[in-house]
């Protein structure tokens, strides 16, 4: 499925040749509708949705325990939500498991990182390309010639995305031996080997230095201009401002509010979550 | 030997360096078998030896189950005892050829597993175990019990398996044929664990969550992990039964299926060669420990804590980074 797709769709027909850029807005790959659920009594997140549009960065941010994560879990899969709908590329992918759902070019990282610790970071990526992957348990267990032709591609193409990450050098050494920033990066490689239309991160720069960060800011815009729908879970602000196209705030599981970053960022309410009401007062006067 | 457990040499060719692990660990074992018949004082030794190859060839099987998917069963014995009263029961009640009940009873073990696996493969960790600790008891019971069919507590006798009219017997004669299938077998579980398939039992054994999130089909690869390790023990079993000339209710038993679980975890969970090692080692032990007499089991109790002790990862793995810091 070539990625770039939607976005020659959706701008087909317009006479906007030399529209600027900002208004071609690409075809919406992923909704999420009125998702709620529940854990024990508690509503962790109720009526809560977004649209992730090719080519586009979007991001989810809100303070602390505003259900982002759970947000995150339930549209890849890992949870089911009790109430809403998602969609993917048009086709209702409510009740599909991760699995059946990376299939149909969804993916995503970890807040709290899920690497392989015990596989080495190029083996790590290489995982990554298992739907890629046309082999056989029988040509596997045999070593047929398919099965090592798919090992060598595999090990090219994650190679490959290791460059791009920076990781080239550390192919070899066990993931567990990685720095945290390394493991950031190697996450988005592993989750860019799935060849995804749709990738999902989870504070991809969490934990990083200034450094480690700018890259990984980088590596996500390069990401969003190949036509890949972006959603983005970010709590360093200027990472957020700088890069989204869109932005929806959680707070306590609801939605607080969505916009461009300039609207979220001067919306009293927004204002008001991040910084208690007393703090918002201060900034209006400010 | 193992791949993971090798050293890692900065910006070594990958695929160069796989390829010479995996034939190294096959022209190391294929060099042992070769070699050591060479230093046998007497015949009784190819049969102890050819009982090494079996049993390891359980063991490997084992391996690709607990150490490369990290499931762990407690009950595998119940595939070594579906194998060995298929070679048993076959040419009795079914007319067939006694060596070919060695690929109707890995046939058996593989529609067994897949049945059981689909249920008890949900469960993780203790619970798992605890479920296959179950299926192997009841595999044992009903070997034991069902004295109509499979001759009861005592065990039954096998045929003594003929090619073109060629008696197979003798046990240098075994030693052979035992030592080239797990030749085969471990060949088998190499190539495994470097191949797609293997990467997605690896994935899923660091982090399901993960492994699923890029794709890989959990439940199902675990599911074929189960049924390749009962197709090994299941072979492993028929050949015991065959090499025996008798199949019995222990093959199946609760010892049989710990004594599997702790050749694989002492060898190395992560390393196929550390699961040969690991067979070499509880087999051979008693033989050595007779010396102690009536401290034999303790013995062997204090040598296997001792091995895990000191050589946690297990003892391929372990020595190989011994070597390592050695050098």
């Amino acid at each position: 499925m070539n990625a770039t797709r939607p976005i020659a769709e959706a701008t087909e027909g317009r006479e906007g040749v030399n529209r600027p850029r900002e208004d071609v807005r690409g075809a919406v790959l992923l909704t999420a509708a009125d998702i709620g659920i529940s854990f024990g009594g508690l509503r962790a997140l109720d009526g809560v949705g977004f649209s992730a549009r090719a080519g586009e960065i979007l991001a989810i941010i809100g303070p602390n325990g505003a259900g982002k994560t759970t947000l995150f879990n339930i549209v890849t899969g890992l949870y089911r939500a009790s109430s809403g709908r998602i969609a993917l590329d048009g086709q209702d992918v409510t009740e599909a498991p991760p699995h059946a759902l990376a299939a149909r070019g969804l993916s995503r990282t970890f807040q709290n990182l899920q690497v392989f610790f015990r596989m080495t970071a190029l083996e790590n990526v290489m995982a990554g390309r298992h739907l890629q992957e046309r082999s056989s348990l029988l040509g596997d267990l045999f070593r047929l010639p398919a099965s090592r032709r798919a090992n060598a591609a595999t090990r090219d193409a994650a190679m490959a995305l290791l460059a791009e990450v920076g990781l080239a050098d550390k192919a070899d050494l066990p993931a567990g031996s990685l720095p945290y920033g390394a493991l950031k990066r190697l996450e988005i490689a592993r989750a860019l080997a799935t060849q995804p239309r749709v990738l999902m991160l989870d504070e991809p720069a969490a934990g990083c230095n200034p450094v480690e960060t700018e890259e990984i800011d980088h590596l996500i815009v390069q990401v969003a201009a190949r036509g890949v729908a972006v959603v983005l879970i970010e709590h360093d602000m200027k990472l957020v401002m700088r890069i989204s196209r869109h932005v929806v705030v959680l707070n306590q599981g609801r939605m607080l509010a969505e916009g461009t970053p300039e609207e979220v960022r001067t919306n009293p309410e927004v204002i008001a979550a991040y910084l208690g009401t007393h703090g918002a007062r201060e900034a209006s006067l400010a | 030997m193992d791949a993971k457990a090798e050293p890692l040499p900065v910006a070594a060719a990958p695929p160069r360096f796989r390829l010479n692990a995996r034939w190294t660990t096959l022209l190391v074992l294929a060099a042992v078998i070769a070699t050591i018949p060479w230093f046998f004082p007497s015949g009784f030794y190819f049969r102890v030896a050819a009982l090494v190859w079996v049993t390891a060839l359980a063991a490997v099987g084992l391996q690709i189950l607990m150490g490369q998917a990290g499931q762990v069963s407690l009950g595998h014995a119940g595939f070594v005892g579906i194998g060995a009263y298929a070679t048993a029961l076959g040419p009795r009640y079914l007319g067939l050829d006694v060596l070919l009940c060695l690929p109707l009873g890995a046939a058996v073990a593989a529609a067994v597993a897949f049945l059981v696996g689909r249920p008890i493969l949900r469960l993780k960790g203790h619970y798992l175990a605890v479920a296959t600790l179950g299926f192997g008891m009841l595999v044992a019971m009903v070997l034991g019990n069902e004295v109509w069919l499979t001759g009861g507590p005592d065990g039954i006798n096998v045929q003594r398996p003929e090619i073109l009219g060629w008696r197979i017997r003798g046990g240098e004669t075994w030693y052979w044929i035992t030592g080239a299938i797990l030749l085969v077998g471990v060949w088998i579980a190499l190539n495994l664990q470097d191949s797609p398939s293997g990467r997605a039992l690896a994935a899923l054994h660091d982090s399901e969550v993960a492994a699923r999130t890029v794709g890989i089909d959990v439940a199902r690869h675990k599911l074929r992990a189960f049924v390749i390790s009962a197709v090994y023990a299941a072979v492993a079993g028929g050949l015991l039964a065959l090499l025996n000339g008798r199949a019995s209710p222990d093959f199946a038993g609760f010892l049989a299926s710990v004594e599997y679980v702790t050749m694989v975890v002492i060898g190395g969970l992560a390393s196929v060669p550390g699961a040969v090692a690991g067979a070499a080692l509880l087999v051979l032990l008693p033989q050595v420990l007779t010396v102690f007499h009536d401290y034999e089991h303790a013995v062997l109790g204090l040598l296997i804590m001792l091995f895990m002790i000191f050589l946690r990862a297990g003892i391929v793995p372990g020595l190989a980074a011994l070597l390592r810091r050695r050098s």
